[in-house]
């Protein structure tokens, strides 16, 4: 290669802190105290909201202490069922992950260490609000206490997988509980849930839309649709981006996370950005209640950063260390989701070691029971679980001429 | 019944829908005030107020995006996508989601959305203008394509589209909107007044999908086409002398196969004929549902009649356009076979 001008251009490849080998190094965030973000009032106009777009909104300190004007003032109960659904949600990825190193399935993604996501933010919007997930918030469907057994029997493509064989595992779906069928491609379920947002103020309903995708997908266009199409016709829809900081093996400045914040896409649209501590219970509450009450109260969308940390892998498919040092995920400043709620409960008198201890066991107990009545119904590759028929079905409302010709074609 | 060109024949379907059904809107760029750029959604928006007919960002993808959510709600969105070249944006949209989602919730969740899109060339558009993607479609499982030849037709094929619980990719042969043109460039266009599929009922009826339409019954050889093709086709068999059988298939899916072999068994010949590139274009298809149904009744090979395989050239847009006298060669070809 020849020898390149000293004034030649150079081309910056985005490239993380850390590989594996390397100590862990998160010394270039910084983040604002618990309970020093102000909170603003729902009908604040967007353009006065900027600087959360670089902020962060944090409730617990890593003593347990709830702080600051976002404090939700959750009763006990609340917090103590939003730890259950947490450590449920927990013990099924953990049974999950191990069925598909068993062989009884052929992939599987946790949530690990996103679980205050996804649950805190089913118990913030109500019930029949209809969710546009991606797919790491499997703690919503637990959290609408859709049946775990359900949710196996679909990663286990069983005789009984409400979705017939026809996805890969995780990809649920469930329209009684708000819980739109997962799709594979990122970030097309963005622009689709502002459109139901706009058919439900459209036809002057009262349910709103939530929407999920990761920091890596932010990328894709369909989420920039999805922003202007929310932002212009004031769609009622909260749009979160999870910034778990990994997309499988791409850290998130490769996503364009390197020199600004995900939240601050937010502002080029003049939609409120708030950006969250993704691993506080209560913040992620707090700020989901305040987005929900603006989007009810027909002041349109609000975009979500929720900050946090893939603990595990990205699926049954990669292996982190590979990319990334593999102690990395215990280092992250602002720990473990479902520590912080545990200690909290603790420090205000209402949980204890013991208590938590027992939980965990139920949780896994739950798990384990479920998952033995759903490997009796069967495991993936069961002979007969779903008839050839039934591929052809569903394709369309009725069969058309061609599909019923292939359905009777002689199976080989 | 009135007199309408193919673009107030499809404004009628619209209005006919929107006054029967409050589920049913419409937007689309520049569809809303201006009523589009064709003037198919004219008059909507002041009839039924912004909230039914109104304009989207310049982003096809969130406007499919968005129709499949608002299907998903259990309104019947009707898209507008300016003109079919610009359809990409939207087709990840369009063929991952709309087309599955039935499928892929085992029919927990339905898309009952419609897509129109103005298509095909011979307006001088260039290769942005011009295209013919119904075979990018047709391809896809989860998705009806239709494609209207006259105003008659295209209201009552829109409104079977708008009610079919499916989503429906509407294509428009814009070069017969204001008339049937029919590739004849050294004779005046006739005027759709001229023709009697310009007679359109005011009110509410459906041409089902899935059927084809006889329009000029023969008996020496079947010509399958769709769109701005039939009047070319119609043409050609007027030009030639051949005793030509043209179908007009309305939908090309689900295809009606009946029609299809019903003439062609009849006939013994087939010529296909489209604008759409030819490699792999729809008519790929045609031919071999005739060679698979039809073959023993065959007495020569079958003739296709296309678009190049090349970009929609734009000063040689009426060398690249099947016209009368290609389509006369291909008959006479299948004739001698």
């Amino acid at each position: 290669m020849s020898s390149r001008k000293s004034n030649a251009l150079d081309l910056h490849i985005p490239a993380p802190r850390a590989r594996p080998g390397d100590k862990p190094d998160f010394s270039g965030w910084s983040f604002p105290e618990p309970g020093d973000t102000p909170r603003p009032d729902v009908d604040t106009p967007a353009v006065e909201l900027r600087d959360y777009a670089y902020g962060l909104i944090r409730v617990l300190d890593m003593e347990g202490n709830a702080l600051g004007p976002w404090t939700p003032h959750l009763q006990p109960e609340t917090l103590r069922r939003g730890l259950k659904y947490m450590l449920l949600t927990r013990a099924f990825d953990d049974r999950m992950y191990r069925a598909q190193r068993q062989g009884k399935t052929s992939f599987y993604m946790q949530s690990f260490g996103e679980e205050a996501i996804s649950v805190a933010q089913a118990l913030a919007l109500n019930p029949d609000d209809m969710c546009f997930p991606s797919y790491r918030q499997q703690g919503i469907l637990i959290a609408r206490d859709y049946p775990l057994i359900e949710m196996m029997h679909q990663i286990y493509s069983n005789a009984r997988d409400p979705m017939k064989g026809r996805q890969l595992p995780v990809m649920y779906s469930s329209k009684k509980d708000g819980f739109f069928t997962i799709s594979g491609n990122l970030a097309t379920q963005v622009p689709q849930a502002v459109g139901w947002a706009m058919a439900s103020a459209y036809s002057g309903d009262l349910r709103i839309a939530s929407t999920w995708l990761g920091e890596g997908s932010t990328a894709e266009g369909d989420f920039h649709a999805a922003m202007t199409f929310a932002a212009v016709y004031k769609a009622p829809v909260i749009i979160n981006v999870v910034n778990n900081q990994w997309a499988i093996s791409s850290f998130q400045g490769i996503a364009g996370g390197e020199n600004t914040t995900f939240a601050a896409r937010g502002v080029g649209y003049g939609m409120p950005p708030l950006r969250v501590d993704g691993n506080d219970f209560l913040a992620v509450y707090a700020v989901t209640q305040w987005a929900a009450e603006r989007a009810r109260s027909n002041m349109g969308p609000t975009l979500i950063e929720h900050f946090s940390y893939r603990a595990g892998p990205h699926s049954t498919s990669d292996d982190p260390a590979r990319y990334r040092p593999a102690e990395e995920g215990r280092a992250w400043p602002l720990g473990d989701p479902v520590e912080r709620l545990k200690t909290h409960l603790i420090s205000i008198g209402e949980w204890s070691e013991e208590q938590h201890r027992v939980a965990q066991e139920e949780a896994v107990e739950t798990v384990r029971a479920t998952g033995r009545e759903a490997e009796k119904v069967g495991v993936l590759g069961a002979d007969g679980a779903h008839t050839r028929q039934s591929m052809f079905e569903d394709v369309y409302k009725d069969v058309p001429w061609h599909l019923r010709q292939q359905s009777e074609e002689e199976a080989v | 019944m009135a007199t309408m060109t193919m673009i107030q024949a499809l404004n009628s379907a619209l209005d006919t829908m929107m006054e029967r059904d409050p589920k049913v809107l419409t937007y689309g760029e520049d569809v809303g005030y201006f009523g589009g750029v064709f003037k198919v959604t004219e008059h909507l928006q002041q009839k039924y107020g912004p909230r039914r007919c109104f304009d989207a960002p310049i982003n096809e993808c969130g406007i499919a995006a968005t129709a499949i959510g608002m299907a998903v709600y259990g309104l019947r969105p009707v898209i507008e996508i300016q003109f079919a070249d610009y359809m990409y944006p939207a087709y990840d949209q369009l063929v991952s989601e709309a087309a599955r989602i039935r499928y892929r919730s085992a029919n927990d969740y339905t898309v009952p959305m419609t897509v129109r899109m103005p298509y095909g060339g011979g307006i001088f558009g260039g290769q942005t203008h011009s295209q013919s993607p119904e075979a990018l479609f047709t391809h896809v499982a989860g998705l009806k394509t239709v494609v209207p030849a006259t105003p008659y037709d295209a209201k009552g094929l829109l409104i079977s589209a708008i009610e079919d619980d499916d989503p429906v990719i509407f294509l428009e042969p814009k070069r017969v909107y204001n008339g049937p043109f029919d590739g004849r460039r050294d004779r005046p266009v006739q005027p759709w007044s001229k023709h009697p599929a310009s007679e359109v009922p005011e009110g509410y009826y459906k041409i089902p999908l899935g059927k084809a339409n006889i329009v000029r019954e023969g008996n020496d050889v079947t010509i399958l086409s769709y769109g701005t093709m039939v009047h070319v086709a119609l043409a050609a068999a007027e030009d030639s002398g051949i005793d030509a059988e043209v179908l007009d298939l309305r939908t090309l899916l689900p295809v009606d196969i009946d029609a299809i072999v019903a003439s062609v068994s009849k006939t013994g010949r087939c010529v296909i004929v489209h604008e759409a590139t030819r490699t792999s274009g729809y008519g790929a298809e045609l031919s071999a549902l005739v060679q698979e149904h039809c073959f023993y009744h065959l007495e020569a090979p079958i003739q296709r009649v296309t678009g190049y395989d090349t970009p929609y050239p734009h000063a040689l847009e009426w060398e690249y356009f099947p016209t009368p006298p290609r389509i006369i060669k291909a008959m006479r070809r299948v004739m001698e076979g």
